[in-house]
């Protein structure tokens, strides 16, 4: 087995949990009401606790072996590589996050819509990594799946409740629907370190995974009386090409680090 | 064997300071305790991802542990199988009745994807009435989903089946 493709495929999860997390943290004081500011804020902390596990099995794997060239993180040379380095050192071209989590949080029902779409992926996701022959990544998709669980059915009502709900709000979210379907595809599209390391038993055959996530989706948004826009797929996150939306989390998020290095508190 | 007793009883003293009322041992995320020579390796499981609460609770068990004269403690984290609120002791759900939450209820009955599900039947731990309302299925903590007791009219959370 390739070590940088489990490296590559580890640091791909981690990335899109951490950005979404890090995405829904923005919420945090300035949700429509109290309830709801502590729900998603919730969901922030389940999302970057499991991109902490993943995180730290990523440097754990890339201490253990000589970093091939083009490695996908440079530690300082000569110490070894921490989560840390990995979630505030990186550049966006490093990030391997499917598109979709870094999309800027827009209003609340775009917030929703985007977690619904990406919970719905995570919890079929996760539900097959539980029986990846990689002891690590199962055990923390078996961890992770509970949680998702709840994001899900939060995120799910949220959206039918804004779809069926006014003129208003339904407007709002087929807009929202419109502005992030495009970004849906990539998530089926494997990279080459899926490519790579599904056969082996380790990484989850995305590619099939995708009707069981679209038969949820779309009972969800019939519900929600939304109509799926024509699919356009928008690729190139999970391959470090990312929107001009990820530089400014990473600007934010990272901002602390790269002013004070090896600063904590 | 005489000594993994007398860990665990040191154990039963650090509690998980989000819930002060419970010791990590009923809490349920103790899942082994052995001595290796004399020295201590515990290993513990994380009740969700990214409960803050986790690093706490590491730095006191080995607070303690020292103080009692133990060294070279290793202290690991397992994720599988998955912390679940079956774990939690009998007297850690008293204990957290005593003190004002609700504890989980025997048998999970919101753990499945369905939406719009009715609540499950909660007894306020104040006036015990089971006309309880949910707010929100997410609490102050992770751990928690919050509550409204229709009948004496205070709020309380409800350590949610997991």
């Amino acid at each position: 087995m390739n070590a940088r493709h489990l490296i590559n495929y580890t640091l791909h999860l981690a990335d899109n949990a951490l950005v979404l997390g890090h995405r829904n943290s923005e919420w945090t004081g300035h949700g429509p009401i109290l309830e709801q500011d502590i729900a998603l804020s919730n969901i922030a902390l389940d999302l970057i606790g499991q991109a902490r596990y993943l995180y730290q099995y990523a440097a754990r794997l890339m201490n253990a072996g000589p970093a091939g060239p083009g490695g996908p993180v440079a530690g300082v040379a000569g110490t070894p590589v921490t989560e840390d380095q990995l979630g505030y050192l990186r550049d966006s071209w490093d990030f391997r996050n499917c598109l979709l989590v870094e999309q800027a949080n827009g209003d609340w029902g775009t917030t929703v819509m985007r977690q619904m779409l990406f919970s719905a992926w995570q919890y079929y996701f996760y539900r097959e990594l539980q029986g990846s022959r990689d002891g690590e990544l199962s055990a923390i998709a078996e961890k992770s799946l509970k949680e998702v669980t709840y994001h899900l059915r939060w995120s799910g009502e949220w959206v039918i409740r804004l779809g069926d709900g006014t003129e208003e709000s339904h407007a709002r979210m087929e807009k929202a629907l419109d502005q992030l379907w495009i970004y849906t595809g990539e998530l089926f599209l494997p990279a080459d370190y899926e490519q790579s390391l599904a056969p082996l038993g380790i990484a989850v055959d995305v590619a099939q995974m995708q009707p069981l996530w679209a038969a949820r989706v779309q009972e969800i948004l019939k519900e929600a009386t939304l109509v799926i826009p024509p699919s356009v797929a928008q690729k190139g996150g999970k391959q470090g090409r990312h929107t001009e939306q990820l530089g400014y989390l990473l600007a934010e998020m990272q901002f602390l680090q790269r002013a004070y290095p090896g600063c904590e508190w | 064997m005489e000594s993994t007793k007398t860990i665990w009883s040191l154990l039963e003293t650090v509690s998980d300071p989000e819930v002060p009322v419970l010791s990590v041992v009923d809490l349920g995320i103790v899942r082994d305790v052995r001595l290796v020579d004399g020295h201590p390796e515990i290993v513990i499981t994380p009740t969700y991802s990214g409960c803050p609460a986790m690093d706490v609770i590491r730095m006191n068990i080995r607070m303690v542990l020292l103080e009692h004269g133990y060294t070279d403690i290793k202290l690991s984290t397992v994720l599988s199988p998955a912390w679940t609120t079956d774990w939690m002791s009998e007297k850690g759900k008293q204990q957290l009745k005593a003190y004002g939450i609700a504890p989980p209820t025997p048998v999970p009955i919101v753990c499945d994807l369905g939406l719009f599900q009715h609540n499950e039947a909660i007894a306020c731990p104040h006036c015990g009435s089971y006309h309880t309302t949910r707010i929100s299925e997410f609490g102050s903590t992770a751990c928690k989903a919050l509550y409204r007791c229709e009948d004496c009219r205070e709020p309380f959370d409800y350590f949610k089946c997991h």
